[in-house]
């Protein structure tokens, strides 16, 4: 198997990704690259990581023919359930992993940014489970919608503190936590919740991700008689859950990688996350990456109905496969996710995300063939949503 | 000779002051460079303001998120200055974030930055090692003096490596912190800077970040060439104005 769409041994993605760091950062995140990847080939990693995401998530999560849906769009659609992991998401995969990383690198002071909530309570999760100190960084109009999952942290017992500056949201929120790492070089590991940031967190986490894909192979062998679905779709809002939907195929050119973005009031609005469409090449938060800018390269401020989609960039990986053309890249609008996310409740019994919701609302925007398989990371559950769906829906 | 480089070689310690261009008001620039030059000070940087300062604390965040309000763009800041060398002779650097220098285009903005008489550039997040690879040839046909910064968690060998490509002075941040003055240097802040003056590296060293009166700069230059002064001036001016800028660099050189 060619190996293109990987990572290359610089940290780049094609021509995206490295780490364009201050110097303040550098011996933190040198100290990573040089570790990351013999730590996680240790077989006591291995076997740690495997046990807690067996017995503690519940993983594998389901593979699950989705018949009603399947017949509405007249094509073969799997869901792959990371809303039944613990906490709700995908994002507990790559909080497992890290915290298991930074105990290795003898950290015990833990910190993260938060969009939705959902990074926050995985991070704050896996602290308590471990007995780590966690500061979870939050915009604050994040946290005015996301109420839910801020009393969940501050249970969890970690400290929310809410990002003040520039938009209050995700971005500011990650800037936050990144000013705290320069300030605490020392003890603290910063848990990333995406497939951002300097290399080797973007590598980093799609291989902690990458689990959603390898259960996939196994799961449609079982159930199809074939590894290789036709099309994997994802919700990209750093792209985490993507980078983990896609791993083990972005090689594998006959399974077709479809990505869909956050277009908030429509891309054209001004008000939209849309990074493939409305981005240019430059950096946010220390990577080369596709991000939506000024002119005059100051970052703007994104915005999405859907907390964890509302970020400026794209993480490097997802930048590649944008621009080689191996991603097929469409955005949903609040109102197409919103519709999608109804729709899957009343035809699957299944709230989903709003995240998720976008990657549902593929099928607004391109028809699939009746025989095709095609599998859609369901990334998180609604729990977190429901008072938005009420609000929007009037219910 | 760059004009940076003449001054390290002057017999005293060098005092250079930050601002944040386009703070507090969009036309401030040229004034409080030329205030900044009578008051005596021997070197300035000039911040060009950034959405995400990473590396700035709350004061820093704040004039750069007042100057991009205030309708500061880069553009402007070159337009600002482009006959700046008519009235002043010190020593000017641009100190900004890499993603608005790679949007104009780093060629062209070093380029913009010798017709300019621009002496040198501070971009934080702009590695040494990618700096090394693929901008250094650029800088130095424009005759720009790239400034690095070391922390106290440097290590010796990355030292060596940065001193190795510098090519005028160090950037010493006194402790792992973003800008903002604190409230003093302690033991650990004299062991780095003595470590580091024992090195006896090719570049000068000039201390930045947490220095914002009299005990501190005696502190941080008793083993380096200067010291740096950002947030501190910042807050003075939000609270007195561009004007009487003697009354805030008098005490900060022992001077009544
Ligand atoms: C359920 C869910 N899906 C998707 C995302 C988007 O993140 P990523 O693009 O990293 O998967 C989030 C982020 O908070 C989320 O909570």
């Amino acid at each position: 198997m060619k190996n293109t769409y990987n990572i290359n041994n610089k940290g780049y993605y094609g021509e995206f990704g490295g780490a364009f760091i201050p110097e303040m950062l550098y011996p933190n995140v040198e100290e990573l690259r040089q570790n990351y990847l013999k730590v996680m080939a240790e077989s006591s990693f291995q076997e740690e990581f495997n046990q807690l995401l067996k017995d503690y998530v519940g993983r594998p999560s389901p593979l699950y023919f989705a018949k009603r849906l399947s017949e509405k769009y007249n094509t073969k659609v799997y869901l792959k359930r990371e809303d039944l992991n613990h906490t709700g998401a995908h994002k507990v995969n790559n909080t497992i992993g890290q915290i298991l990383m930074a105990k290795r690198l003898g950290k015990n002071r833990i910190i993260a940014e938060t969009g939705a909530g959902q990074h926050g309570v995985a991070t704050a999760t896996v602290c308590a489970l471990m007995g780590l100190d966690c500061i979870v960084y939050m915009g604050e109009i994040d946290i005015a919608r996301q109420a839910p999952n801020v009393a969940r942290m501050k249970m969890l017992g970690a400290e929310v503190r809410p990002a003040l500056s520039g938009s209050r949201t995700l971005k500011d929120a990650t800037n936050e936590a990144i000013r705290d790492w320069i300030n605490n070089p020392v003890d603290t590991h910063y848990i990333i919740g995406s497939a951002i940031g300097p290399h080797p967190y973007p590598d980093m986490v799609t291989r902690f991700q990458s689990v959603i894909s390898e259960e996939i192979k196994w799961q449609l062998k079982e159930k199809e008689g074939k590894e290789n679905p036709d099309y994997v779709v994802a919700c990209i809002g750093g792209g985490s859950n993507a980078a983990g939907t896609y791993y083990h195929f972005l090689d594998n050119e006959d399974v077709g990688i479809i990505a869909v973005e956050a277009a908030g009031k429509g891309i054209h609005s001004g008000e939209s996350a849309a990074t493939s469409a409305l981005g240019k090449e430059g950096i946010i938060h220390g990577c080369k990456t596709l991000l939506m800018q000024t002119d005059d390269g100051q970052i703007t401020e994104p915005y999405s109905i859907s907390a964890g989609l509302d970020y400026p960039g794209v993480g490097p990986l997802h930048s590649h496969l944008y621009k080689s053309g191996r991603g097929e890249f469409y955005s949903a609008t609040d109102d197409e996710a919103m519709q999608a996310g109804l729709e899957l409740t009343k035809l699957e019994g299944i709230i989903p995300a709003i995240e998720s919701s976008h990657a549902l609302a593929v099928f607004q925007h391109k028809t699939f063939n009746p025989e095709d398989i095609v599998v859609i990371s369901l990334s998180g559950r609604g729990d977190k949503d429901l008072q938005n769906y009420i609000d929007y829906f009037k219910l | 000779m760059n004009r940076i480089k003449q001054k390290l070689n002057e017999d005293k310690k060098l005092l250079s002051i930050y601002f944040t261009a386009g703070y507090p008001n969009i036309d401030d620039t040229v004034s409080i460079i030329q205030n900044l030059e009578q008051s005596g000070v021997d070197m300035i940087e000039i911040g060009l303001p950034f959405s995400d300062p990473l590396a700035d604390g709350p004061t820093i965040q704040a004039s750069s998120t007042a100057a991009l309000k205030n309708g500061m763009t880069t553009e402007k800041l070159f337009d600002q200055l482009k006959d700046i060398r008519k009235s002043v002779s010190i020593p000017l650097i641009i100190m900004g974030y890499f993603n608005p220098v790679l949007q104009y285009g780093v060629e062209a903005f070093c380029k913009k930055c010798q017709e300019i008489g621009i002496d040198g550039l501070i971009l934080p997040d702009l590695p040494a090692d990618v700096y090394d690879e693929e901008y250094k040839a650029t800088f130095e046909k424009y005759g720009l003096i790239n400034v690095f910064l070391i922390t106290p968690q440097t290590s010796e060998e990355r030292i060596r490596y940065i001193d190795s490509i510098s090519n005028g002075f160090i950037y010493m941040v006194s402790s792992a912190s973003t800008t903002g003055a604190q409230s003093g240097f302690g033991n650990e802040q004299t062991h780095y800077f003595e470590r580091i003056s024992k090195m006896n590296l090719n570049n000068p060293q000039i201390v930045g970040f947490g220095i914002s009166n009299n005990d501190t700069f005696t502190q941080a230059t008793t083993h380096t060439k200067g010291a740096i002064i950002g947030s501190a001036f910042i807050k003075y001016i939000s609270e007195n104005g561009i004007n009487e800028l003697n009354n805030f660099v008098n005490p900060i050189l022992g001077k009544n």
